[in-house]
């Protein structure tokens, strides 16, 4: 089967302490070539650890991940990360960074540079090429982050709150950027949000999750995204179900957060 | 016991000292508060409009609020100078400012004799008083026609000499003869007389104790004229100290601070990152490194000397193990504190571990690598001044040592200057260096 397939993943971290926490129980989710999923849930309920366990950078204690019929073992160039900030390599300029994949790769030069001035016009940073990241804005500076990661072509590219530090303007312009390249690139892609806005717009799929034990509390097939392809996302957010559907899932959050408070306080 | 009481004694000691120097203190304060009030009139005056920035006022914790006064740097180093012209009569500054100096010339005085049979008599004395460092001038008077003869006597600046009046006289002290009085003040044995240039006193024996008067100037041996640390600096930069130049002196001190740290980089930096990447060389480092971090490279002299002698070897040697912990902490610090995105990022970017490593970990650590190598240096500079000081052959540490124990004070100043400006000069190397190589610091 072509695509992504996470199955019946458990997580739990031994602390130094003793104790152990259940970040993840028995997660299974199948991602098909080209799909979009955004993530939501309250924080601590093991999306960063989901994520984490895909990109190859924990083990998890039970359950597999598949990728094109080969089980995941490892980080590797197939499935591209883009983090929230702080993940550019200062040390390198603008086209450095979205060529360090190719670089690792040992593309030749030629090549390697038409792929990196091709993203860099792809995400509007063409007279940005030879400028100190760090001079950047924080929008730019994820532009930067999204061309590097498509730079390597990935099957599946993994954010994990990428846009959560941006201003709310750059952050409308980046979520229009991101529904562009998925379907410029067709690429699968797993977006983890903090916003119930962003999660509708940039969601195919849509995935709540619920925390202690993470499990996947209930999943939506949304029609925004397309939508937002072609139009203007504040059009998009006109659409009769948006604002419904976000009212029932902001207020299915609020009870989880509840929930968790609830216990907080009874362990107290 | 008797230590906290022998402390508390020493203690009572610092803080009277303190005491009398607070009045000075205050009077630099007023200083000081004093130019700020002219400078601000000055101002004024130049540019009498005002402005907002007028109205500015200290802000606490808003460090753009105050910037440094260039004005106010150049007065203070103006008045420093033109209080050490002024206590050493320099040339450099206009005569009215200096303090009264050393009596220097000829004074005549006369003295009145009372012989054993009760008759008296008088005689004069004449009192040359010349420079440090020239040759005492023969003084000559005529010898006069009384019984009592005239005297005459070359002193140095800043010295006393006794006088043997009855040397050339028909008689003599052992007979009975002494003096009642100078310029016809009454004096007996163990009285002095005040004159205008000089102090006279009357030992015990009899014999005169003449004391120019010394001003309040220094003298040379306790601090010199800046013009006489300048023409140290030329003579010593041309025909050297000892046989050897300044220039000699300060690239074997160098030699040694770059040698030295260069080694202490290039094991401490490796060191670091092993410790850094592996939790068995963390282990096994990490008691050595954090029982020596502590350890002053002042407090390693004596052992390296016992070792390996006071020649570049043991120099070496003390400042490799001077720059060695601070370089290896600043690498293992540098190593530890990646930040785990940029890392994740370049393996779902494709990199090895490997290349993680080449293109990530190592530049990832080359500001605190640059922040440490300026720690390192500045300690090395201090610490190779130090070892010198204790025992060298060559090097400015040696030079100032050496010159002390001749008390040549203006090569010791000089000394001292150019240490100063070395180690300042190595500072802004540094961080120049840091500028270009690690342009990202601070800014991740
Ligand atoms: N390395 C770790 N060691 C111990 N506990 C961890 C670790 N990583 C995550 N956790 C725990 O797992 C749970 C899920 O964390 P995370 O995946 O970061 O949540 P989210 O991203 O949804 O906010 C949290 O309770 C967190 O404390
Ligand atoms: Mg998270």
């Amino acid at each position: 089967m072509s695509g992504l397939s996470i199955q019946n993943i458990s997580m739990r971290f031994d602390l130094p302490n003793g104790s152990s926490v259940q970040a993840l129980k028995n997660v299974s989710l199948d991602l098909k070539k080209g799909d979009l999923m955004s993530v939501l849930g309250p924080s601590g309920c093991g999306k960063t650890t989901l994520l984490n366990i895909v990109a190859g950078f924990l083990a998890p204690t039970e359950g597999q991940i598949m990728l094109n019929d080969h089980v995941v073992k490892g980080p590797d160039a197939e499935r591209g990360m883009v983090f929230q900030q702080g993940a550019l390599f200062e040390w390198m300029n603008v086209r450095e960074n979205v060529g360090f994949g190719p670089r690792m790769k040992g593309m030749p030069k030629a090549e390697m540079n038409e792929t990196v001035d091709h993203l860099l016009d792809v995400v509007g940073l063409r007279d940005f090429k030879e400028k100190a990241v760090y001079e950047l804005s924080g929008g730019m500076q994820q532009r930067v982050a999204l061309a590097r990661c498509l730079a390597n072509d990935p099957d599946v590219i993994l954010m994990d709150e990428p846009l959560g530090a941006l201003d709310a303007l750059t952050r409308e312009k980046m979520q229009s950027l991101v529904l562009k390249l998925w379907k410029e690139t067709g690429k699968t892609i797993i977006l983890i949000t903090h916003s119930v806005e962003e999660a509708l717009l940039l969601g195919e799929r849509l995935l709540v999750m619920a925390p202690r034990p993470g499990r996947i509390h209930r999943e939506y097939r949304l029609p925004f995204a397309d939508l937002g392809v072609n139009a203007d996302l504040r059009e998009v957010k006109k659409h009769p179900d948006y604002a419904k559907t976000r009212e029932e899932i902001l207020s299915m959050i609020w009870d989880m957060e509840e929930e968790i408070m609830g216990r907080q306080e009874e362990q107290a | 016991m008797s230590v906290i009481v022998q402390l508390f004694d020493e203690l009572i000691t610092v803080l009277q000292t303190m005491l009398q120097i607070l009045p000075y203190l205050v009077g630099y304060v007023a200083l000081i508060m004093a130019t700020t009030v002219i400078w601000r009139m000055v101002k004024r005056f130049l540019t009498p409009k005002s402005d907002f920035g007028s109205l500015k006022t200290v802000t606490f914790g808003d460090a753009s609020a105050v910037t440094s006064n260039m004005a106010a740097s150049v007065i203070s180093v103006v008045f420093i100078f033109l209080v050490w012209g002024a206590f050493t009569g320099s040339k450099l500054v206009p005569g009215f400012v200096h303090m009264p100096g050393a009596f220097q010339g000829e004074v005549t005085f006369s003295y009145d004799i009372e012989l054993p049979d009760g008759a008296t008599t008088s005689a004069q004395a004449k009192v040359v008083v010349f420079p440090a460092g020239t040759a005492a001038p023969a003084v000559e008077i005529e010898e006069g026609t009384g019984s009592a003869k005239n005297d005459a006597i070359a002193i140095q600046s800043y010295r006393n000499k006794l006088l043997a009046w009855d040397k050339n006289d028909e008689f003599n002290r052992k007979a009975g003869a002494r003096i009642v009085a100078i310029e016809g003040q009454p004096v007996s044995a163990g009285g002095e007389v005040e004159l205008d240039n000089l102090r006279v006193a009357v030992t015990s024996k009899g014999t005169l104790n003449i004391e120019p008067n010394k001003g309040v100037q220094m003298e040379k041996i306790w601090l010199p004229a800046p013009e006489d640390v300048v023409s140290r600096l030329i003579e010593i930069g041309s025909e050297g100290f000892k046989n050897i130049t300044l220039a000699e002196h300060l690239a074997y001190s160098l030699f040694r601070v770059v040698v030295g740290f260069i080694i202490g980089a290039a094991v401490g930096i490796p060191l670091g990152y092993a410790m850094g990447l592996s939790d068995w060389f963390r282990g096994w480092f990490d008691p050595i490194v954090e029982f020596m971090r502590p350890v002053p490279p002042l407090a390693l002299i004596p052992l390296v000397i016992i070792w390996a002698g006071i020649g570049e070897v043991g120099k070496i040697i003390l400042l490799f193990l001077a720059a060695l912990w601070i370089m290896a902490i600043a690498a293992r610090s540098g190593v530890s504190g990646v930040r785990i995105s940029k890392v994740h990022a370049a393996y779902s970017l494709g990199a090895s571990k490997w290349q993680v490593m080449r293109h990530v970990i190592i530049p990832n650590s080359l500001p605190e690598i640059f922040t440490g190598a300026r720690v390192a240096m500045g300690v090395c500079w201090g610490t190779v001044v130090a070892a010198e000081l204790v025992a060298a052959e060559k090097g400015v540490g040696m030079m100032i040592m050496v010159a002390a124990k001749f008390q040549q004070t203006d090569i010791v100043i000089l000394g001292i200057v150019v240490i100063g400006i070395v180690g300042l000069a190595i500072d802004l190397l540094v961080r120049w260096a840091e500028r270009v190589m690690v342009p990202w610091k601070g800014r991740g």
